[in-house]
């Protein structure tokens, strides 16, 4: 599986790789339509602000030569709806489109999309090369500017389709943002099925939108918590198969599984070191939890904490220094913040309630929790020195946060009420305002994102 | 009087909790005498006769006075049925976060092993495991379901018999 991108924004031809295999490199110039010099662009969304007005942006259907008809329009399709869920673009009705058919390959007349109000314009093409390929182009257009921002070809094998649809839309967000996009990412979480006091859970992966669900575990096992390494096909949860519930290793290519650590007891809570070399997770020791490290090549384990207390959901910080974790040792649930090597734990929490589930930034500017007061469950974010809280949703139950790679967004699972009640996969935004739920054919819990695929 | 009542309606919860499992496994050894009588010493004397389990309230482990009543009579039982080994459950209700309540039910089975040893049960015998909040056995949206639900669950494990 691969795909090739050539272009010319970015000065030089590079390509890209979808999964491990790579493929010979297919170079192909992609020249400029406006002929214009390096391109400066007047339209940027800012999104470090809160409650911004979303940027009108046209998504004609791209056009498709070759059997199937419908693709470009399927592709475009979904490009307009990452853009859409992200909160900071609102596509524009192609009904409302003056210019029609729209080819690639010419340029826009800029004033029909500037009377609809568009500031940004996509357009695109898809076709099927002889030897079966997928060849797709696209262009982003300034629209006030009168200019071209990207233009970019891609090859790829057919059933590539949505990933293609992904990466294009991670290029046009990381272009008029300036952060990475998140669109070419999957999610992993525990699928729930069966009635509540029976429910039987099953591991499974999707795309970040919800699309193409593969199921990692046939549902025999009680199975919770998944993490996606940051480096590797690998996941680790805990699983009720032993004779000991524990953490586990899974490879999702092979589907090879191993035990992590030989210890005592159970282990829960894991999570992986920024590097991926190393998890962390919790031994539960009679009536106390505390927390360990295991190196992934010596099999080395190490305490970090020992309290008379229960020391649980880990998370390192993106430079490695320092993990965040929950802690009861003050009497409640709180969050705290140690080196990586167990020492100097300071508590950080301090509001009304109980502070759990902490997971460290990507970006390492921010934490993000579950909080509960007054039987109400929220998500909030705080910085690492636990100033700043801000709450971005709360209700009957909402917990479990893990954010996008590029730490913008958080997904997280709610809860709804009662016997018929069951778990669904939600994200927000760092403002708070951009709620989305995320489609699923079951019940679904424990959310965490893979890194951007490569 | 209220004790009473949720004493009643929590026996009538084992008493269908052991119908179902009667009809779902072959038994070893007859529960029931012939007039329809449970039998002395059997898994379901047990749980009908003595109480299989004790509750907790919220985000605790301490074991309440009527909790330390029952698990009196377990140790009598299982002190007088020595061939038995059991599992303790320790179980958390919903309105924890997961992996505090895998942590919080363990506690919870860890108070109870640590008061049946205490009462002469040898440690040998016991195991415990935390389900968190993963089994509830009552599913409504009130805390007459929660409070079903924080519980520890001694199970009398037909291996020993």
């Amino acid at each position: 599986m691969s795909v090739q991108a050539t272009s010319e924004h970015k000065g030089s031809t590079f390509w890209r790789c979808l999964g491990t295999r790579v493929k010979a490199l297919v170079v192909a110039g992609f020249a400029s339509v406006a002929l214009l010099g390096p391109a400066h662009a007047l339209i940027e969304i800012d999104i470090t602000q809160g409650n911004l007005e979303p940027m009108p942006i046209a998504l004609p259907h791209f056009a498709t030569q070759g059997e199937q008809a419908d693709l470009g329009q399927q592709i475009s399709g979904i490009v307009t709806a990452d853009l859409q869920r992200s909160g900071l673009f609102r596509p524009i009705d192609p009904a409302a489109h003056i210019q029609q058919n729209m080819n690639v390959n010419t340029q826009p007349r800029f004033g029909d999309w500037r009377t609809i109000g568009a500031q940004a314009l996509v357009t695109g093409s898809v076709s099927q090369l002889p030897d079966g390929r997928l060849k797709a182009e696209f262009r982003l257009w300034d629209v006030y500017a009168g200019q071209q921002l990207i233009g970019q070809q891609f090859f790829t094998t057919p059933q590539n389709w949505r990933r293609l649809a992904h990466i294009i839309s991670d290029e046009i967000y990381e272009r008029l943002t300036g952060e990475k996009g998140y669109f070419d990412t999957r999610i992993v979480f525990v699928d729930e099925s069966g009635p509540k006091d029976q429910r039987r859970k099953r591991l499974a992966i999707m795309d970040q939108d919800g699309a193409n669900i593969r199921y990692l575990t046939n549902g025999s096992e009680l199975v919770l918590t998944p993490r996606f390494s940051p480096v590797s096909q690998e996941i680790t949860y805990m699983s009720y198969s032993g004779q000991n519930p524990q953490v586990y290793l899974l490879n999702i290519e092979t589907g090879q599984r191993e035990t992590l650590g030989n210890f005592p007891g159970m282990t829960f809570a894991p999570r992986f070191s920024p590097d991926g070399q190393r998890v962390v997770m919790s031994l539960q020791q009679g009536s106390n939890a505390n927390i360990y490290l295991m190196d992934l090549r010596t099999r080395r384990t190490t305490r970090l904490t020992n309290t008379a207390a229960i020391d649980t959901s880990p998370s390192f910080s993106p430079d490695g220094r320092q993990i965040v974790f929950e802690s009861d040792r003050g009497g409640s649930q709180q969050l705290y913040v140690m080196g990586s090597n167990g020492q100097n734990a300071q508590r950080i929490s301090f509001g009304p309630g109980n502070y759990s589930t902490p997971v460290w930034s990507p970006r390492g500017d921010l934490i993000a929790f579950t909080k509960v007061h007054q039987g109400r469950f929220m998500i909030g974010v705080m910085r690492p020195d636990g100033s700043g809280e801000r709450i971005l949703t709360e209700g009957y139950h909402n917990e479990g946060p893990a954010w996008s790679p590029n730490g913008r967004v958080l997904t997280f699972f709610r809860d709804t009420r009662g016997g018929q009640g069951g778990p669904q996969v939600w994200t927000v935004d760092l403002t708070g305002y951009n709620e989305q739920v995320v489609q699923t054919p079951n019940f679904a819990s424990d959310p965490a994102w893979s890194p951007l695929l490569d | 009087m209220s004790n009473v009542l949720f004493a009643r309606v929590a026996r009538l919860v084992a008493v269908v909790t052991v119908c179902l499992v009667a009809a779902a496994c072959s038994q070893t050894r007859p529960e029931l005498g012939a007039d329809g009588s449970v039998v002395p010493g059997s898994g379901q004397d047990f749980v009908v006769n003595v109480g299989d389990r004790v509750f907790f309230n919220n985000n605790q482990s301490s074991l309440s006075p009527a909790a330390r009543a029952t698990l009196d009579k377990q140790a009598q039982w299982l002190n007088a049925y020595s061939n038995y080994t059991i599992t303790i459950e320790g179980h958390a209700d919903e309105r924890g976060t997961r992996q505090y309540n895998i942590a919080l039910g363990a506690r919870r089975a860890q108070a109870v092993y640590d008061y049946l040893s205490a009462k002469g049960v040898s440690q040998s015998r016991i195991k415990t495991i935390s389900y968190g909040k993963e089994r509830p056995v009552a599913v409504c949206d009130a805390d007459s379901c929660w409070s079903q639900n924080r519980r520890a669950v001694t199970v009398v494990n037909n291996a020993g018999s």
